[in-house]
């Protein structure tokens, strides 16, 4: 029998349809993945589940867990059904803990809640949770403030929150996409490890095929709130018999066209780093005493070829943003020099590096984040522009600026929307146009796409591929994502605790990597041919 | 944390030997000599310039600056001119109406502003919510001294609960005394409470919006065991923060409130000091209120600390 089964549920909130007649089902000790893009109702599906949907919410149909159904459930049943038998762990650990109370406290108060343990039981359980989930005693004991844990420690921290209490059914939203993929790996781990022992079902949700491949028996593909396809994972991914699995899978695996890289054997090279070291200072531990300082970049040496496309690859915290900053001239190094087309960069001024700055751009992550809401398009795609030497009339400006969107594929009446009219991958085509504006010949993108649903992401690859070849743009990407990596380089540095530790061709690094940071990574990574390929082995 | 505790400290202490600079510096500057002022309209410019050279007032401006800072620090205040007695006896008698009536509306606020707070933001866009945040505008744009008059109507002409005004002095007993700063407290609550009540309503709507919020729902606490023990201390630094700067006009409200209720304290003081002209006394207990601002505002960075971990790891 399920123990939690989803029939003919809809959602809708305020006028929009949510989720239509959504079907799912999870039996004790099974794997359900449910993916879908974003917006298409997986977390209303889990908080739907929870009963902590928003106040405008309204749910029809069924919804079954254990026996008692959670749509006509009362407020302290649900309470009580909340952190006992339902656990659920979230996409952000950094923001998921309460920064103003211990992790003790806080693995503490579901148990004392449930249970009515005294205090010092409950902290004996909430220790015990902890070094079941890799946070031991010596390193990390109750007493600590989340502030104090890194990405991956908290997310733990949230797993054991959730299983403190062996849950029959844990929910787990997108529980690795805000972490580097070794740590993801761990977390995966960790989770199937959690599922055998207690025989507890997992709900997990992800927009990515890989990792869902990965772990779940069976998958759910859901799309603008319907089910697409589902069934035992294996056969639905081998077959793709629905389009839209297809497509999925497809873009999953997208790499677009290329032709080999020009520019290479040209005579100056574009940006060259020598011996780079950066130091942060400790941190204080009292009025006259400091921790030691940081090393988060350690000599590095490098250098790219005009029209190259290179990867910067490593793990979160390994130093390549810092790298990414200093090569952009927002920071400077405490020793080493940094060329730029002949020139040096590091120690200029402002009005010096004017030149540089016109010819290096950058893309940013987050295309939610990056740009001011109460601007139009036109100002905020024309930022670039203060650097030229001559100031443009506004009617050249307008005319840039439509040939940049142009470029990206966006309309050039899109030029007096605001960014909230936008969608994400539209933005990230917007914060492409405000980087290409000035023509650079070096555009450092700090995980450009990792925000990004699949097949949008294949399209904003196509886009980078695209202007690479059409415009001669040397391209540095930041990336923990080894699909990128491998989608648009042609060579890879791999960097693991402030030093480049590897560099070569992309086919050859990630397929025979050589050192250990280089094999961690590649092993780590999700890959969907060699998921699919492992399940079709288990399930026949 | 030791490092941010005597980081705070230096800074309240730069605060306070500047701020002692501005006030003697503007009370320099008004016009108006104090001697000719204490000797009447009639005195002759003898006698005035001999006053002069006995008050010190011929010395040069740095080195009364320093004399009259040294005597802050030594609780020697000088001598009012206007009641002839040292002013550090007027101020130590004053205090004894001001810090109770201060230290009764700021519990007060907090008491009534928290509790309101907690109950829109928990009922965001509800009857309740609009009902509450309407009484609490109407608390801010609304004077305390016209809540004072109010107060007195209802309470004290009408009731007959309480006196309308003056102070029987703690020699009278504790009940009597407290009984007639009653109402100035409450008057001067009100208007602050309004703000607060505000502002814990918008830190908490905030707050509730985080994601660890949704992780203590998941954990089965009910809603409203989520906003006590994990919301309210998360939405208490912008709170602490108004709170502090709060504290600052409800001083400049006691001065208006004791005029009204006839309470003898430091706004009652301060006021006929400026209206005399007694320049002495008005720069004693300007230095004495923004010191007091200064150390509230010192407590509150320090509270900042305790509910914040994050700021005791920090530089």
């Amino acid at each position: 029998m399920s123990l939690l089964e989803v029939d003919n549920l809809s959602l809708t909130i305020g006028n929009t349809q949510i989720l239509k007649n959504m079907e799912l089902s999870v039996a004790p000790g099974e794997v359900m993945g449910l993916v879908g893009e974003s917006g298409s109702g997986k977390s209303m599906t889990a908080l739907t589940v929870m009963r902590l949907l928003p106040h405008a919410a309204r749910a029809t149909g069924r919804v079954t867990f254990d026996g008692i159904d959670i749509l006509t459930a009362t407020e302290d049943q649900m309470c009580a059904l909340r952190g006992d038998d339902i656990g659920m762990v979230f996409q952000e650990p950094m923001t998921a803990l309460n920064p103003v109370k211990t992790i003790g406290e806080q693995v503490a108060e579901g148990i004392r809640w449930h249970t009515r343990a005294s205090r010092a039981d409950a902290e004996e359980r909430a220790r015990k949770m902890l070094d079941r989930v890799g946070l031991p005693e010596a390193k990390f004991p109750l007493s600590r403030y989340p502030h104090e844990l890194s990405g991956g420690q908290r997310q733990r921290v949230v797993i054991a929150i959730a299983c403190a209490l062996k849950p029959k059914l844990l929910i787990a939203d997108e529980p690795t996409t805000a972490l580097d993929v070794v740590l993801q790996a761990q977390i995966l781990d960790l989770l199937r490890d959690l599922v055998a022992e207690t025989r507890m079902g997992l709900l997990l949700i992800s927009h990515d095929l890989a990792v869902v491949t990965e772990m779940a028996d069976r998958i759910t593909i859901l799309r603008h709130g319907e089910v697409m396809e589902a069934g035992d994972t294996a056969p639905t991914l081998s077959g793709q018999l629905h389009p839209y699995t297809r497509q999925l899978a497809q873009a999953s695996m997208h790499v677009p066209a290329r032709a080999r890289p020009h520019g290479a054997g040209s005579s100056q090279p574009l940006l060259e780093v020598e011996g780079v070291t950066r130091d942060y200072h400790g941190r204080r531990i009292s009025l006259f005493r400091r921790a030691p300082d940081i090393r988060a970049v350690d000599g590095v040496s490098l250098s790219m070829a005009p029209g190259q496309s290179v990867a910067l690859v490593g793990r979160s915290g390994c130093g390549k943003s810092t790298l990414a900053r200093m090569i952009l001239a927002l920071d400077r190094p405490n020793s080493g020099t940094i060329r730029f087309r002949g020139e040096t960069v590091t120690g200029k001024s402002e009005a010096e590096l004017k030149p540089a700055r016109r010819d290096m751009q950058v893309v940013f992550q987050d295309p939610y984040g990056s740009f001011d809401p109460r601007q139009k398009v036109e100002k905020l795609v024309a930022e670039p522009l203060h650097v030229l030497e001559k100031k443009p009339t506004r009617a050249e400006r307008r005319e840039m600026v439509a040939h940049a969107l142009h470029e990206v594929g966006l309309d050039q009446r899109d030029m007096d929307k605001y960014p909230h009219e936008f969608s994400g991958g539209q933005r990230q085509r917007l914060s492409i146009a405000r980087a290409i504006i000035t023509r650079p010949k070096l555009v450092v993108a700090d995980e450009p796409v990792s925000a990004l649903d699949v097949s949008i992401r294949a399209q904003i690859l196509d886009l980078f591929a695209g202007l690479n070849q059409k415009l001669g743009i040397g391209y540095l990407f930041i990336t923990h994502d080894l699909t990128v990596a491998r989608a648009i380089t042609d060579e890879v540095l791999v960097m693991h605790d402030g030093k480049i530790v590897e560099r070569g061709k992309t086919s050859e690094v990630l397929v025979h990597p050589q050192s250990e940071a280089a094999q961690a990574l590649v092993a780590a990574a999700p890959d969907l041919h060699r998921a699919i390929a492992k399940r079709m082995q288990e399930q026949g | 944390m030791t490092a941010y505790l005597l980081k705070r400290l230096a800074i309240a202490i730069a605060t306070l030997v500047l701020a002692s600079m501005v006030v003697f510096a503007v009370l320099e500057i008004l016009p108006g000599d104090p001697a000719r002022l204490m000797l009447g309209m009639n005195a002759s410019a003898d006698q005035v310039e001999l006053l002069r050279n006995q008050m010190g007032l011929n010395a040069p401006l740095a080195w009364r600056y320093l004399h009259w800072a040294g005597g802050l620090l030594s609780l020697d205040f000088g001598r009012s001119y206007t009641y002839s007695v040292p002013v550090i006896d007027l101020v130590r008698e004053r205090l004894a109406v001001s810090l109770p009536l201060a230290l009764i509306a700021l519990a007060l606020s907090t008491i009534i502003a928290i509790p309101v707070g907690l109950f829109s933001a928990s009922r965001r866009g509800r009857a309740g919510d609009t009902v509450a945040m309407g009484v609490a505008q109407l608390g801010v744009a609304v004077p305390n001294f016209w809540f004072a008059l109010m107060l007195i109507y209802v309470f004290a002409v009408w009731l007959r609960l309480v006196p309308a005004g003056g102070f029987p002095g703690w020699g009278a007993g504790a009940w009597p005394a407290l009984k007639s700063l009653l109402l100035p407290a409450v008057a001067l609550a009100l208007p602050q409470a309004a703000i607060l009540a505000r502002v814990t309503r918008s830190a908490l709507i905030e707050v509730l919006n985080e994601d660890y919020i949704r992780t203590a729902r998941a954990k089965g606490l009910p809603y409203r065991a989520v906003l006590w023990r994990h919301a309210l201390r998360n939405a208490m630094i912008p709170v602490l923060t108004i709170l502090g700067l709060q504290f600052a006009f409800l001083l400049a409200g006691t001065i208006i409130i004791e005029n009204v209720f006839y309470l003898p304290g430091l706004g009652r003081l301060v006021f006929q000091a400026i209206t005399q002209r007694d320049l002495i006394v008005v720069e004693s207990v300007v230095m004495l209120l923004v010191a007091a601002v200064i150390v509230v505002n010192l407590v509150v960075d320090l509270s900042y600390a305790v509910v914040d971990p994050r700021l005791r790891t920090r530089q």
